[in-house]
């Protein structure tokens, strides 16, 4: 009996757990590497639900259903920076005002063209019947693993991860070392856009596909980059094991509701203990052990 | 040129009060343009009637919540996503305390209520960011996250269980039958109809233009500018710049809720999408359009967006929000000021010139 619940709770968490980390990766990327805050990243969701779905209606395989939706929003968001992202540099709030404006306009967009829902896709892969839910959940969890992982690669071990971090930390050095940091901003919100489509993509099958699709993943998105901080990959990670645990574990005893409201109090209580975020707090522990060494 | 009465001293005395650096519109023609103003709005529920009056409310309303975020955006600098969070408080507050008690009691506690309960929200709120060190950007997230807080409790109150008193919170489908405002104690005391819910929504928008007007152009006023401006500099000069941050923010939050107030007695009833995305982002619209360092500016803002909104909506287009979001973008990208600060820089620009000109209020006033 214990065995089951354990179980039980044990899947909520991997469920909500790559919720979080997917609804995060794309704005944290964003937010993180170039200080663009962007309101409109349950939109640019949105856009890789839509391709992925209306590609899966039109009788795309779901897989490469998904890699169309990545490459539709990777596409949506190189043309917003190219030709308004790009004037926002610097700017922090003027850049949330401009794509709330975008994220506005792209949904009406959406509900006048398409209407107010979309055609369905099943969910693939059959179930777990240990806890009876379905395959496709612990996919999600591998592929939200392998995204961390990813990015931790990319940034860290590649060329491009070093001029893109270099560019962040300080533009004007590492454009007198011969890096062009245009394309290094333009790079990085083309990466933020793809993981933001892959989610939209991703949870196609799973959420109904409607004009506010992207709201759903728009507070937790938010939420977990707060507390996770500036630091993108550490951040996100850890902010969305703490989100994450709270809201199973609440979820787990008084239903998905009141998982949702705990977790947002646990995050405002975060905020309010750790201004700068899990990673902020994690800097100055190991600057004060730096000093008393 | 009619500049013949800044002379006079009892105008010029009267004047004083609201006239300072933190304010554009410093010129006896500035005023005979506001005056002018006030007296057609006051005049539009007589031309238009009855109907005009409920509708024009709303917007008056709407002009009064864009006015909270702009005084606390425009001149302290904290940007907030949350002043429907306390918008709604009020409307709730006043919805639930007035169907409540009966008479004229309840809307008059009512009133009360939401102001104390939405003043005290804020207050809170403001005190667990400021003296928690939550700063800028986080600031603006938190307060949005707040709102959505609220968005989703509100949203699940469907239930016969979620009732304070007669009062259905009533969940998506909104709280109806809340009384119109009134003044008085049980039995004895003024009902106010709806021509005369506009006229005190005017004055309610009026008086807290001149009341914010004097306190940005007092030492408090410059105390958050300064803070805007450079916090730590400020603080260096002995000004606790966190103390000035919850004074400005818990100011808002009241102007919020009153507006909410409002806006529920007006309409008579009150739904959960106050709370929503939407709704969270119309006054950092109005104050970034109208802009934000322009309260005159951001009511204008408030004003025209909300009529023209109407009239896409009346005639049917779905293109209003696409209107609003493709405006705000073009407005923050072209003039990140906003339309009033640029229209006084292109008015003193031109006024350099021997040539007179109109009064500034024309271009900065919206006539509906």
């Amino acid at each position: 009996m214990a065995a089951t619940e354990l179980l039980g709770l044990g899947f909520e968490f991997v469920e909500i757990f790559a919720f979080i980390v997917l609804a995060t990766v794309g704005l944290a990327v964003i937010f993180g590497m170039m200080g663009i805050i962007n309101l409109a990243h349950g939109e640019f969701i949105l856009v890789g639900a839509y391709a992925t779905t209306f590609a899966v209606a039109a009788g795309v395989p779901l897989a490469l259903a998904i890699a169309l939706g990545v490459l539709a929003t990777t596409a949506f968001g190189l043309v917003l920076e190219r030709f308004i992202i790009r004037r926002l540099y610097g700017r922090l709030l003027d850049s949330m005002v401009v794509t709330w404006g975008i994220s506005i306009v792209v949904i009406q967009l959406v509900r006048i063209v398409f209407g107010n829902s979309a055609p369905g896709i099943g969910i693939p892969f059959g179930e777990v019947s240990a806890v009876d839910a379905p395959t496709y959940y612990f996919v999600l969890a591998v592929i939200a693993v392998s995204v961390l992982a990813g990015l931790y690669a990319l940034f860290m071990w590649t060329d491009f991860g070093v001029r893109a971090r270099a560019t962040m930390q300080d533009e004007a050095t590492a454009r007198s070392m011969g890096v062009d940091t245009e394309r290094m901003y333009t790079a990085t919100f083309g990466i933020g856009s793809a993981l933001a489509g892959l989610t939209g993509a991703l949870y196609a099958p799973v959420l109904t596909v409607t004009p506010e699709y992207g709201s759903t993943f728009l507070v937790e998105a938010f939420v977990t980059v707060v507390v996770g901080g500036s630091s993108v990959l550490v951040g996100t990670i850890l902010a969305s094991g703490f989100l994450g645990s709270v809201n199973a574990a609440v979820t787990n005893v008084a239903g998905t509701f009141m998982g949702q409201v705990a977790m947002l109090v646990a995050a405002i209580v975060a905020i309010r203990l750790m201004p700068d975020g899990i990673t902020g707090l994690l800097e100055d522990v190991r600057q004060k052990w730096g000093e008393s060494e | 040129m009619s500049t013949g009465s800044s002379d006079r001293g009892l105008l010029a005395g009267l004047r004083r009060p609201f006239e300072g650096p933190n304010t554009m519109g410093n010129s006896p023609a500035f005023w005979l343009g506001f005056v002018a103003a006030v007296a057609l709005l006051a005049a539009a529920p007589v031309l238009f009637g009855q109907y005009a009056a409920a509708t024009g409310a709303v917007f008056l309303a709407y002009a009064l919540l864009g006015m909270s975020l702009c005084f606390i955006w425009g001149y302290c600098g904290i940007l907030s996503f949350g002043q429907v969070a306390f918008f709604g408080i009020g409307g709730y507050t006043f919805g639930v305390v007035a169907i409540n008690v009966a008479s004229f009691s309840g809307p008059t506690l009512g009133l009360l209520a939401a102001l104390l309960a939405s003043t005290g929200f804020a207050a809170a709120l403001g005190y667990f960011m400021f003296y928690g060190g939550v700063r800028d950007v986080y600031v603006t997230i938190l307060t949005l996250v707040v709102t959505l807080v609220l968005y989703t409790f509100m949203g699940q109150t469907a239930g016969g269980e979620w009732a304070i008193g007669d009062a259905r919170l009533g969940g998506f489908n909104g709280m109806s039958g809340v009384p119109d405002l009134g003044l008085g104690v049980g039995s004895t005391g003024l009902e106010i109809g709806i021509v005369a819910h506009y006229y005190v929504t005017l004055g309610a928008l009026v008086a807290t233009y001149l009341g914010l007007r004097a306190l940005v152009n007092g030492r408090f006023g410059y105390a958050m500018v300064a803070t805007r401006e450079d916090e730590t500099r400020t603080e260096m000069f002995g000004y606790n710049t966190t103390f000035i941050k919850l004074t400005v923010f818990t100011i808002g939050g009241a102007i919020a809720g009153l507006a909410g107030v409002l806006f529920t007695a007006q309409n008579n009833y009150i739904d959960p999408s106050v709370f929503g995305i939407t709704a969270a982002a119309l006054p950092v619209v109005w104050a970034s359009v109208g802009g934000r360092t322009s309260l005159l500016g951001t009511v204008s803002a408030a004003l025209t967006i909300q009529v023209v909104d109407y009239w896409l909506a009346l005639s049917g287009s779905e293109w209003a929000l696409v209107f609003i979001g493709v405006l705000l973008v073009v407005v923050v990208l072209l003039m990140p000021e906003g339309i009033a600060p640029r229209l006084r820089t292109m008015l003193v620009e031109y006024r350099s010139t021997p040539e007179p000109t109109d009064p500034p209020a024309a271009a900065e006033e919206v006539s509906d």
